[in-house]
């Protein structure tokens, strides 16, 4: 990809990374990363009801995610995991939208949504489960109401629209949200997804990640318009909010929300925030971006902008600091030895789950693996504890 | 019993499954109003409301996607794809998702998908129209794969699958669509034979012959031509896909010592290979002869005027048949 003639060429920079000139949809900002508190007609309404102590609690949540990001990003450099995909820098994205949700909401995620599952109550091992290789999934969907993390790009948009022609057909009032990337917008899935969402005017919420990298890929080359304005093409209203404010995020989920349940359909949400770390811990990102880039994105640190609002309302207190460490760290420490002490799965369970009734061609091939590890003496392998299923 | 073409027994199959249960939802291209390109889903969307017959936006891999969200919620989708050629923008929803979702959520969320999909030749088509794709499916696992015959088992077959808490690859042999056939309607689905179960559909002592689909009437009607000749062939219906009801096949071989197997789709890493191989292994010591598999070639589903030479025929396969008798037959004298 080349330069263009429209102010997106060259080394990218904060000002003009995934800001389009030709644009002028605003950005919706109401905590500025100066930490103040600026007042919008439309959108104050939406967070009007957040007390002191709902920013408080909103603060120790984002600084909870992001110490279970460094742990789980330790426990990969340890050996402990085999990968991992860092959140950090988009802790208000995922705070301010999965503190919208009701429970009976359903998430169909990317795998970098780790902190929307913490909000959905996930058991912290079963968040580990897939990246130590121990299973495909981590926690049962139902449970949550949150799809384990999809891979495929995009693929979980169109899970979410069924989702919610689905709650449209049960004349039900909940809302499917689902969590994609800036890259995911290229993807044929997503664009059909709006383009059934729209058409049968389902219940979901298009939360686009901007953090403005796919893998190496800038933003700019997936799109020269805001990814925000893609949905009005498919007759989707869209908005744009600073992906670093936390409560400008939630405004935004929460009349996205809304308007979904009242049956206004869907709604496109694009959070443009800033991968601050690898796209997973086996990513170089120096080959690939400028470190002036990074430090221009830490300065507006969605963790230290509320951190600022609150010392302004002073509500930062030494004691709020020190509660909301210990948390973090109890958390942590939970999630690590969740991590350490998860039981190795045995070899028979390769088999298990394929089929939800048994399956002759897999209860051969089982049959006949039992009996290949028998021959070494191996009880597991003489073992079948559920048959092929 | 009532004579019902083999387009009204699908649609008298998914009338019975959208009376039955009410999270069975129909989606598809052109499905509603015009009741589907081949009108098997005729008067469907009028009887039951556009909320469970859904006509959809011309997007396969999103009719599929959906479909899996619907999963997600408790429904029982039906799927429609208007040709077989047209299932590949679909392919990654299919294998990557709907075959995956239960394995990947360890049993909690199940897929009772069930993916309708005309397939064959012999109907003169423009190319995309006449392909049998199933092989992918089948190497695919996760997946069932069916392929219906006749009438009465179109319309059994259909509420099985839709039945079927795993997703179901459902193969329509678009050129026998409007054949006739005696269809009992009243019968319990408890007492039928069992989706993945094969059919023996004519006894014999000289050679097993097995086919699906399309195929199985051309089968058939070789039996009858080689019992002419003193030939007794045993025609087996495969009817599943994936897995295949080996025991079925292998009961067969062990009889008659001989095995022709034939299918439209082209030959490499066809379901004909996988028969064979896995028939090999298993009846060795009761082989006769090698066995011998009569396909489509290994081309592009060529244009209509030439596809009669693609599509094995009753003649070809009879000529397999000589191969695997040991019979003077169109490769006589060559090796391998």
């Amino acid at each position: 990809m080349s330069t263009d003639e429209t102010g997106h060429g060259g080394a990218i920079t904060p000002d003009n990374a995934g800001e389009s000139t030709a644009s002028g949809q605003e950005l919706l900002q109401l905590i500025t990363p100066e930490g103040e508190r600026i007042s919008h007609p439309e959108f104050d309404f939406w967070v009007k009801d957040i007390t002191d102590e709902q920013l408080c609690s909103l603060f120790e949540d984002m600084t909870v995610i992001r110490r279970i990001d460094v742990e789980a990003t330790a426990l990969q450099r340890q050996g402990e995991l085999a990968l991992w995909p860092p959140l950090l820098g988009q802790e208000a994205s995922q705070i301010g939208s999965g503190r919208a949700m009701r429970a009976d909401d359903f998430v169909f995620s990317s795998y970098r949504e780790n902190g929307v599952a913490y909000c959905r109550g996930v058991d912290l091992t079963d968040l580990l489960r897939v990246w130590r290789g121990n299973a495909s999934g981590g926690w049962d969907p139902y449970s949550i109401n949150m799809a384990t993390p999809q891979i495929i790009i995009g693929a979980q948009t169109l899970h979410a629209t069924g989702y919610a022609m689905g709650i449209q057909n049960d004349g039900a009032d909940a809302v499917a949200v689902t969590y994609f990337g800036d890259g995911a917008t290229s993807e044929g899935d997503v664009n059909e997804a709006m383009v059934f969402a729209a058409s049968f005017q389902a219940p979901v919420v298009f939360f686009c990640t901007n953090n403005h990298w796919a893998i190496s890929e800038p933003v700019r080359l997936q799109s020269h318009i805001h990814l925000a304005e893609r949905a009005t093409g498919f007759g989707i209203p869209s908005l744009r909010v600073d992906g670093n404010d936390v409560l400008a995020v939630m405004a935004g989920t929460r009349l996205a929300l809304d308007r979904a349940r009242r049956g206004g359909g869907p709604t496109f949400i694009e959070a443009v925030t800033y991968r601050m770390g690898p796209h997973t811990t086996a990513d170089d990102p120096t080959r690939y971006r400028d470190a002036n880039e990074l430090e221009d994105w830490a300065a507006k640190d969605p963790i230290s902008r509320l951190a600022s609002l609150l010392d302004r309302k002073g509500l930062l207190t030494a004691e709020l600091q020190e509660q909301v460490r210990r948390k973090a760290d109890s958390v942590a420490a939970e999630m690590r030895r969740g991590c350490t002490t998860m039981p190795d799965p045995q070899p028979m369970d390769v088999f298990k789950h394929v089929y939800s009734a048994p399956n002759s061609w897999l209860e051969r091939q089982q049959d006949h693996y039992a009996r290949y590890l028998a021959s070494f003496g191996d009880p597991a392998g003489a073992v079948s504890e559920e048959g092929a299923r | 019993m009532t004579q019902l073409t083999f387009a009204r027994a699908i649609n008298a199959g998914l009338r019975k499954s959208l009376e039955s249960d009410s999270k069975v939802v129909l989606l598809g291209e052109d499905i509603g109003a015009l009741g589907g390109v081949f009108r098997v889903t005729d008067g469907l969307q009028k009887d039951f409301g556009t909320h469970r017959v859904v006509d959809t936006p011309l997007a396969e891999s999103a009719i599929v996607g959906t479909a899996v969200g619907l999963a997600y919620r408790g429904y029982r989708p039906v799927v429609e794809i208007q040709f077989d050629g047209f299932i590949y923008p679909a392919f990654d929803q299919i294998v990557s998702q709907v075959a995956k979702l239960h394995y990947r959520t360890r049993g909690a969320v199940k897929m009772p998908i069930t993916i309708r999909v005309p397939f064959g030749g012999g109907i003169g088509s423009p190319e995309h129209h006449s392909e049998s794709p199933e092989a992918y499916f089948t190497h695919t696992s996760g997946l069932r794969v069916v392929a219906v015959s006749n009438p009465q088992d179109a319309y059994t077959v259909i509420q099985q699958a839709i039945s079927c808490d795993d997703p179901v690859l459902y193969f329509e042999p678009k050129r026998r669509y409007h054949d006739k056939g005696e269809v009992d309607e009243s019968a319990a689905l408890s007492s039928a034979l069992p989706m993945d179960k094969a059919r023996v559909l004519t006894e014999g002592t000289d050679a097993t012959l097995v086919a699906y689909g399309p195929l199985v009437k051309t089968a058939l009607d070789a039996a009858t031509a080689a019992a002419d000749e003193g030939i007794s062939l045993e025609v087996i219906d495969l009817r599943s896909l994936a897995p295949v009801d080996y025991d079925a096949v292998v009961a067969s071989v062990r009889k008659t010592g001989r095995l022709v197997v034939t299918h439209e789709a082209g030959q490499s890493g066809g379901l004909g290979a996988e028969v064979a191989a896995s028939i090999t292994e298993r009846c060795f010591y009761h082989l006769e002869a090698a066995p011998v598999r009569v396909t489509g070639f290994d081309i592009p589903y060529p244009y209509s005027k030439l596809e009669m030479h693609h599509l094995p025929g009753l003649d070809r396969i009879l000529d397999g048949v000589d191969r695997a008798l040991g019979r003077p037959n169109s490769l006589s004298g060559l090796e391998g």
